[in-house]
């Protein structure tokens, strides 16, 4: 239904503070990778430029063919999905998914239909007139799943989305995600603190350090033993914890 | 919303701009008048000011220190929570109408009066002069310094507490271990807060004053311009004024205080018993006492104003158009107060969130402190300056409410902002950039996202200033006429014409309608969403 885009990050420089960072990436349409790397490295602020919260000071951010770098967030062929607060509180499930289709929430009968379709497919029908708060933390995730859904955007950031979920929760919302990929060819970057999130999920993965891409490769071969340096010691260290 | 932000500082910068402009215009063109105006007289004025706020500090935080320390040891006993919200209430309560309860209840023709001829103890002094001021200041700053050092000591963790009692402390221990290291780090903040409060106190002082020995700076600038007509001595007059409160507010920020209070009651941390029999039976002592001394006076509002003919001032047309413009300044007042504090906190916002831990900008600092200039130039001072600028053109009384309704909204913003400004910033963190992603912006923010998330505050802020506002007897002392006149003014000048009786009745309605307002503002502002 939204068949992927490629994204391509070109010399895109940034500063925050002190820190520099400065990335090179390239996507291909439909592709799905992980991003891992420290906290504070980066990987936040990354999605943040693609999506436009954050303005790069130098390079090109493309979509597709299509150069996004001065467009407003809500102009550009992205969907993200943060950590939390991905809803409104106030504000119903059901219009929550459909301020996606209309963002003055003026709906048309079609716009109802996709956004049920889009809370069925995420396992939410039923739920639509609850609030956020009588959700549990994985139904806000998948509430706002929805909401990507009938945006309809070619490209979705994920920036560690199931960070606050329990381990049978996490496998569920990956499964999910896997699922949802496969079926609408959404390219999906998606940030990670777990190995297991990440094999389950995508092929590729991409390393963060210090504002860098340092490691970009197939997921298995940079989480294996013969791995970077770099990534062997985060996973070491975070799974020591 | 930038621009509105600006819009908002404009609009103080008017004010206080004019303001000082009046006061500038009036030294140049009378120079000598207004140097010759620091005389004996001045200096009088000056030191009584400073006596009076030294004293009524002192009086109003050394028992406020044992009776918050009484409070926080008996963490529940019956009617605890009610004592609290009683200690709220000076808070809500007009000045004016507080003073009118003290001299029913201490008044040469007072409750207490009464009991002392029928003991025959002789006649009773009144409580006009340096006495009549302390009681009224310590009455309503006596139940805040309470509270506020109350809930300093509920800031100490309560597994302190169960240390303390497990490794046996005494009661004296506990006192000089951990109570007392933590009322200290707060006293000083509170002491500037008390201080500052009775420097720019101007209604009681005018009611309780009671003659040129006892005459603050605040009343003497009005003095100066209602019945001497002498703006010369008023500028000088504003000028050490503004010298004080600006020495005062520095201290007051060095020191760490927060300058507009709390009107929410601390949540109490159950904490094991202390200490044996005779203290637990001093401490209610103590207890007692604070709150009759609080309650008395409201109860002397409530008895005398029930001897009012109140059937007769409910309709009496000059009441009516008193409360109705009253009601009238009041709401539009409350209105631009918070329309100004939610434009200058959403700029503040704003910037903040646009430079990212880099340096603030004057910009974003005028707004963050802009609601707080008040404190610096207190309303009276706004208002002379007004006055003395407009004193020529014969419009000083035409500008009456436009000036009421402005220098009451620039009052209030500091209350208003206390309640708007936390909930804005945290619906503004959650909500900021899933409004951009989704391109929600304009009239539909405003209807679907903003206001759901912050009527309630601003409705607490509302209501706060509204009764701030219903209250005031400020700016209208100086530019109330027979035809502008608000119910403070109009209770002022019945009591000014010795009808003591209206003056009561008055007085409780006018409490009454500002505490409904103070009450509706905490339940606002405590139920969540």
């Amino acid at each position: 239904m939204s068949p992927g885009l490629s994204l391509r990050l070109d010399g895109v420089g940034f500063a925050y503070g002190e820190t520099r960072m400065a990335f090179d990436l390239s996507v291909a349409a439909s592709e799905m990778v992980a991003i891992m790397g420290p906290s504070g490295s980066g990987k936040t602020t990354m999605l943040n430029l693609i999506a436009g919260f954050e303005t790069p000071t130098k390079g090109r951010i493309l979509v597709g063919d299509r150069d996004v770098t001065a467009d407003p967030p809500s102009d550009r062929p992205v969907s993200m999905i943060f950590q939390e607060n991905n809803l409104f509180a106030h504000m119903d499930v059901f219009s929550n998914v459909a301020l996606g289709r209309s963002p003055a929430l003026r709906l048309s009968a079609e716009d109802r239909a996709a956004t049920l379709d889009a809370l069925t497919r995420v396992g939410l029908s039923g739920k639509e007139a609850r609030l956020p708060r009588e959700l549990s933390g994985g139904e806000r995730q998948r509430a706002a799943l929805a909401r990507a859904l009938v945006r309809r955007r070619p490209v979705l950031l994920m920036d560690e989305p199931f960070a606050s979920l329990g381990p049978g929760l996490r496998a569920g919302m990956a499964e999910l995600v896997g699922n949802l990929h496969r079926e609408t060819g959404m390219t999906i970057l998606v940030v990670t603190h777990s190995p297991e999130d990440a094999l389950a999920l995508a092929p590729r993965m991409v390393f963060i350090e210090a504002g860098r891409i340092v490691a970009d490769g197939p997921t298995e071969d940079l989480l294996g033993q013969g791995g970077p340096e770099a990534v062997r010691a985060y996973v070491g260290e975070s799974r020591s914890r | 919303m930038t621009r509105a932000g600006l819009l908002a500082l404009g609009f103080i910068a008017i004010l206080i701009g004019g303001a000082f402009a009046g006061l500038a215009v009036e030294a140049a063109r009378d120079w000598s008048g207004a140097a010759g105006a620091f005389d004996v007289g001045m200096l009088r004025v000056a030191r009584f000011t400073l006596l009076q706020a030294t004293l009524s500090t002192v009086l109003s935080i050394a028992p406020a220190i044992f009776v918050a320390r009484a409070l926080s040891r008996h963490s529940s006993f019956p009617g605890r929570g009610m004592l609290l919200r009683l200690f709220a209430v000076p808070l809500g309560l007009p000045a004016i109408v507080a003073a009118l309860g003290l001299l029913a209840l201490y008044g040469r023709a007072g409750f207490v009066a009464d009991l002392a001829s029928a003991a025959g103890a002789g006649r009773w002094p009144g409580i006009y002069g340096l006495g009549g001021v302390l009681l009224a200041h310590v009455f309503f700053n006596l139940p805040l310094a309470t509270r506020l050092l109350l809930a300093a000591l509920e800031t100490v963790p309560p597994d302190q507490w169960r240390l303390a009692s497990q490794l046996g402390m005494r009661s004296g221990a506990v006192f000089r271990l951990i109570e007392w290291p933590t009322l200290r780090a707060a006293i000083p903040g509170v002491a500037a807060l008390v201080f500052m409060l009775c420097v720019t106190s101007f209604t009681l002082v005018l009611t309780l004053g009671g003659g040129p020995a006892a005459t603050t700076l605040e009343v003497a600038i009005y003095q100066s311009l209602r019945f001497d007509f002498e703006p010369a001595r008023a500028v000088a007059l504003t000028a050490v004024q503004i010298a004080l409160t600006v020495a005062a507010v520095f201290a007051l920020s060095r020191l760490g205080a927060d300058m507009t209070g709390d009107a929410n009651l601390p949540v109490a941390g159950r904490r094991p018993r202390a200490g044996n029999r005779g203290e637990t039976f001093l401490n209610g002592v103590m207890i007692a006492l604070a709150a009759a001394f609080v309650l008395a006076p409201m109860a002397a509002i409530v008895a005398s104003g029930l001897q009012a003919d109140l059937g007769r001032l409910a309709t009496e047309p000059a009441v009516l158009k008193a409360a109705a413009q009253s009601l009238l300044f009041a709401l539009i007042a409350a209105l631009l107060s918070v329309l100004l504090s939610l434009s200058l906190a959403a700029m503040r916002q704003k910037l903040e969130t646009a430079r990212r831990g880099g340096r603030r900008s004057i910009v974003e600092t005028l707004s963050g402190t802009g609601a707080s200039l008040v404190l610096v130039v207190p309303p009276i001072v706004i208002g002379a300056g007004w006055f003395v600028l407009l004193r020529n053109t014969g419009g000083v009384f035409a500008v009456a409410p436009a000036m009421v309704v402005a220098v009451n909204a620039v009052m209030a913003m500091p209350f208003a902002t206390r309640a708007i400004r936390p909930a804005h910033d945290a619906a503004a963190t959650r909500n900021d950039r899933l409004c951009a992603q989704l391109g929600i912006s304009g009239v539909a923010r405003a209807r679907l996202i903003d206001w759901p998330e912050l009527r309630r505050p601003l409705a607490t802020g509302f209501a706060f200033a509204m009764a701030l506002s219903l209250g005031d007897l400020g700016v209208i002392a100086l530019f109330g006429s027979d035809s502008v006149q608000t119910l403070p003014y109009l209770l002022y000048s019945r009591m000014g014409s010795y009808r003591t009786q209206d003056a009561a009745g008055l007085a409780l309605l006018l409490g009454l309608l500002c505490l409904l307002l103070m009450w509706l503002a905490e339940r606002l502002g405590r139920e969540t969403p």
